[in-house]
């Protein structure tokens, strides 16, 4: 286990090495450089003029006149060795006070859009894969179908929609006016809960859709494999036999895709969290890259990644706990 | 062990004409066979040919431009073409006419319907000159109104007719779609293939490196890109790079898959008893293994599609993806971005249920091609 | 462990006109039609026949394990006496009935083709054999774990208590096998059926199974069900024999009728196909033809299609009776009918 441990810790880091790359390729794509776009944001309207040594000195405070390899090192250091993720000027600040706090409500948001996604997809797929060709599994099916063909974004701006015109409630954001600027609290806590429920029914749309096919899919294997016949054949109640046998193996395919899962939900947070104004990175990471602010844009993108990565390794680890063969496998 | 003597086994004439023609038929005919009974999947082909056809010929569906402003109607409802009136019925079918007011309570100008007038619909009227699929000069247009403005889906806040933009959508997202699923199969087939050939390290290096692109989130990956694109870039080069995104981050996923199938493909059974058999690499890849798998790489083709189409609508409805005057299902979707929007003018989310039913479309087309495709699954 | 067979002569079960079939999209398949057969105390049955004859289906409804779309004609019985003296009709017992799951396991026990498909692999071998024992007796968890120990000693295992932590793919097949029987006996049954239990086994520990399999009958003394396509392994384990083909029963004996003198054309054919060491370098005779597709089921005798004697416009119009040839020797063929009539 130690040693199945090590390897995924080192999978998991040279994962990040080469994530972090990528990141700051794109970090230098955009068209000009970082210090005509900070000194543009400085110094619009004060009515000054940018001369081309100031540029040039501006480049030379940042380093940018530095070669790119010297620059990735020098970035990545920064933030393996003092967490410090740069500057984000937009906001004449540090990064790292940009994004601070919104790191825990996109955590936040993630658990409460996976819990809400296992919640529904596992028992509801083992449901339809025992009730296989009734009316409710069809319905399921059309339900999945639906689950991909309408965007979540789309999904919210119907359920906006309707809790405006029919109920008179916004389910937008994530705070009670009251509670949005007040210091944490127990009622605050409660409060953020109370509207993490609309955003993670949405963010769990699809995955939820999709989750349900993989359960009911394996649910249909196992239920026919004749490890099941066997425990039957021995005078296990239905039930007991259920949950024991095809159940327990219907989870792995869904333990197995958590990291998938958390790609798929940070993929469609910047966009629901647009519609809904929650305030997350994904949110910000939109607005970052309307503003081409690529510091704190990429320190979005490398965290959120993070996030994947990690769950993927946590999958990892859950599956060998689920499953002895996994073990066996990796050694 | 067992010799076959069908001659024993008592079916009927019909039935055993009926296997033969089973047995003889190719690879293709059975796929057909197994589609034309999925009902479900060729009710979504069907709509699939209908939008793209209507795409391909917008113009002459379309009674207006995509950009043509109608004077006086900003955020018409749609009017729905009717044969009756207080004044009776008739055979030709007519929209009330429009008329701006202003607001009593809100002072804003509001268009509103007239019944009390009556707008004929003419059918191949002359109107707005345009170029059918680029290059044929017309004038018609399918149906039109000799006097006044006919708004079937309404119009914008620019006053911009929404059924005509609505068709032109749909040939741009449909196309972004289609070229961006060459060019990512392309890239896959090429990766895939360089990988597949060389094998050992080259190999390994591809397939971490495709396992690292898929590691990060799709759209904001997407949205990296597309923010990159310099501002003065016309809607054109918006249009071509979209495509290219579209395909650099969808290739991974392909190419795995391809690279999977081929390797199971090589261990099937009948592709080692023809290699025992004594038939050579060009045959075995000729006649076992590309006939297997061209069904399978379509039927991959016509599933990642959806994605593109979603990915194209997504970023273009928050704004890193294409740009005006080019329309696409996600650009129209901009102006219904707020719900204040919505509430003011409900049929600005009409593009939404086009993305739904293209996309439904597609993945029923794809599900059923599936299943069809795979000639050793029996039905069930 | 009470020795049932002495207390009384009944029989134990008495399986009368079963005919099963399914529902498929094809139309309804009848697998088993007609069959009849009984089993004493502590004897043991052979059911032989190829792969489609229906002898697993006729066993596996004594347990009622067939799967959803199976149909139970109301005109079979299944009579089973119980270790309490009572005797009840399986095939009218409600699917989810307690009382049908007391004979799973409890009264009749049931061991498979494939030991490795047959454990979970993700529960250890004794996992599986306490959740027998601990459904079928009174017993406490530490207790269950002892009697499974125990078993798995007896059915020869060496380390019983390191293979009790192991999971089914830490075993070899003879090994895994070996635990099936283990977990099938744990629970104490009257009726233990093997359905081809050494199919998937090398020669050797095939024969080392079916030695133990002699052992473990006379020890405990339960009745068994052995079925089999393979007429040599039958003939070291039965006291008689059924032989099946396209479910229906086509010849039943004692295992000396059926070996030495085989009348059913059917049954000679497939003596004859079975390899010996005395006649090396000879052709074996294979029985031409495939069995007919069970959705084209011929009429009258089912084997007519590939019989060498088949008697045409009678074998293929309607099904023989059975012909007594001896108090324990049936057939049911034309060929004898004929003599008698």
């Amino acid at each position: 286990m130690i040693k199945f441990l090590v390897q995924r810790t080192l999978g998991m880091i040279v994962t990040m090495f080469f994530v972090s790359i990528m990141v700051f390729i794109i970090m230098e794509l955009p068209p000009g450089d970082y210090a005509e776009r900070w000194a543009f944001r400085k110094f619009s309207g004060t009515g000054a003029q940018i001369t081309q040594a100031d540029l040039d000195n501006i480049r030379a405070n940042f380093g940018l006149d530095r070669p790119a390899p010297e620059r990735y090192f020098k970035w990545i250091s920064n933030i393996v060795l003092h967490g410090d993720f740069g500057e984000a000027f937009a906001f004449q600040t540090s990064v790292n006070n940009v994004i601070g706090q919104k790191i825990w409500l996109t955590l936040a948001i993630l658990f409460s859009t996976l819990i809400v996604t296992y919640i529904i997809s596992i028992p509801v797929g083992m449901y339809a894969a025992v009730r296989r060709n009734s009316l409710e599994d069809y319905a399921l099916t059309v339900f999945s179908y639906l689950g991909f063909a309408l965007p979540n974004f789309l999904l919210a701006l119907i359920l906006l929609y309707i809790s405006i015109t029919y109920f008179d409630t916004s389910v937008g954001g994530l705070f009670s006016p009251d509670y949005a600027d007040a210091p944490w609290s127990m009622d605050k806590a409660l409060d953020l809960l109370s509207h993490l429920v609309v955003p993670a029914i949405i963010l769990a749309w699809s995955a939820t859709a999709f989750q349900l096919q993989t359960v009911r899919a394996t649910m249909l294997d196992e239920l026919n494999t004749l490890s099941v016949t066997a425990a039957r054949a021995r005078g296990v109640p239905e039930w007991k036999l259920l949950l024991k046998y095809p159940a327990r193996l219907a989870i792995n395919p869904v333990v197995s895709t958590i990291g998938f899962d958390a790609n798929r939900i940070f993929s469609e947070l910047p966009i629901v969290a647009l519609v809904l104004g929650l305030p997350e990175l994904g949110q910000l990471l939109l607005k970052s890259y309307l503003d081409l602010d690529m510091f704190v844009a990429g320190a979005i993108l490398l965290i959120l990644t993070f996030m994947i990565v990690f769950m993927n390794f946590l999958s990892d680890i859950f599956l060998a706990i689920l499953d002895p063969r996994v073990k066996l496998i990796e050694g | 062990m067992t010799t076959t003597d069908l001659s024993h086994t008592p079916l009927s004439q019909e039935e055993s004409e009926e296997a033969q023609r089973y047995f003889s038929a190719s690879q293709f005919q059975l796929i057909w066979w197994r589609f034309r009974k999925r009902r479900l999947a060729q009710t979504g082909a069907l709509i699939l040919l209908v939008l793209a056809f209507v795409g391909l010929f917008a113009e002459f569906f379309n009674p207006y431009g995509g950009t043509t402003r109608i004077s006086d109607a900003i955020l018409v409802s749609p009017q729905i073409p009717r044969f009756c009136n207080d004044a009776g019925c008739t055979l030709r079918p007519f929209v009330p006419g429009v008329v701006s007011k202003r607001n009593e309570e809100t002072l804003r100008m509001e268009t509103v319907m007239d019944p009390s007038v009556r707008r004929d619909i003419y059918f191949f009227v002359k109107g707005e000159p345009y170029k059918l699929l680029g290059f044929i000069e017309m004038d018609t247009h399918l149906f039109g109104l000799k006097e006044g403005a006919i708004n079937l889906f309404g119009t914008d806040s620019m006053g911009r007719d929404l059924f005509s933009r609505l068709l032109l959508a749909t040939r741009t997202s449909l196309s972004i779609g289609i070229v961006g699923v060459i060019i990512a199969f392309v890239l896959a087939l090429i990766i895939g293939g360089i990988a597949g050939y060389f094998g050992g390290w080259t190999d390994y290096a591809i397939q971490r490196l495709t396992e690292i692109v898929r590691v990060v989130p799709v759209i904001p990956l997407y949205m990296g890109l597309a923010a990159a694109f310099p501002k003065e870039w016309s809607s054109t080069q918006v249009y071509f790079a979209m495509t290219l995104i579209l395909a650099l981050v969808g290739w991974p996923t392909l190419a795995r898959r391809i690279r999977g199938k081929l390797l199971s493909l090589r261990g099937e059974d009948y592709v080692i008893a023809a290699r025992l058999s004594g038939a050579g690499s060009s045959r075995i890849i000729g006649r076992h293994l590309l006939p297997a798998f061209m069904s399978y790489i379509i039927v991959d083709l016509v599933i990642s599609f959806p994605y593109m189409l979603l990915s194209e609508t997504a970023l273009s409805f928050i704004g890193l993806g294409l740009r005006p005057p080019t329309v696409s299902w996600g650009v129209l979707l901009q102006d219904a971005q707020t719900v204040r929007a919505i509430e003011q003018a409900p049929w600005l989310f009409i593009p939404a249920l086009f993305v739904v039913v293209a996309v439904l479309s597609f993945t029923v087309l794809g599900d059923g091609l599936r299943d069809a495709a795979d000639p050793y699954q029996v039905s069930d | 462990m009470e020795n049932i067979k002495e207390k009384t002569d009944d029989n134990l079960l008495e399986v009368k006109n079963l005919k099963i079939s399914f529902k498929t999209d094809e139309g309804i398949i009848t697998a088993v039609d007609g069959v009849n057969f009984t089993v004493k105390h502590g004897e043991t049955l052979g059911i032989v026949g190829e792969s489609g004859s229906g002898k697993s289906v006729s066993t596996w409804s004594i347990m009622r394990l067939l799967p959803k779309n199976s149909i139970i004609d109301k005109k079979s019985s299944i009579r089973f006496r119980k270790k309490d003296g009572k005797v009840v009709d399986i095939t009218k017992l409600k699917a989810r009935s307690k009382e049908l799951r007391k004979i799973r396991g409890g009264e009749v026990a049931l061991i498979f083709q494939e030991p490795m498909s047959s454990f979970s692999p993700v529960y250890t071998i004794g996992n599986q054999i306490s959740e027998a024992v601990l459904q079928h007796r009174d017993v406490s968890k530490e207790e269950a774990q002892e009697i499974a120990i125990d078993m798995l000693d007896r059915v020869g295992i060496a380390n019983p208590r390191q293979r009790f932590k192991q999971y089914p793919f830490e075993l070899s097949g003879g090994m895994r096998q070996r635990a099936m029987i283990a977990v099938a006996l744990s629970m104490n049954p009257a009726l233990l059926i093997a359905d081809e239990p050494t199919t998937s086994l090398d020669v050797t520990i095939q024969a080392q199974i079916l030695e133990l399999m002699n052992e473990l009958q006379e020890e405990l003394g339960m009745a068994i069900i052995f079925i089999t396509h393979n007429l040599g392994v039958i003939a070291q384990v039965a006291d008689k024999i059924e032989v099946m083909y396209l479910g229906k029963i086509l010849e039943r004996g004692t295992t000396k009728d059926i070996i030495q003198n085989p009348q059913h054309p059917y049954t000679q054919a497939l003596l004859k196909a079975i390899p010996r060491l005395d006649h090396i370098g000879e052709r074996l005779n294979a029985i031409s033809g495939d069995i007919p597709s069970p959705l084209s089921r011929p009429t009258g005798c089912p084997f007519y299609t590939r019989c060498e004697k088949v008697i045409p416009g009678i074998c293929d119009v309607k099904m023989p009776n059975p012909t007594k040839l001896s108090d324990t020797h049936t057939v049911y063929c034309f060929l004898y009918e004929e003599k008698n009539v």
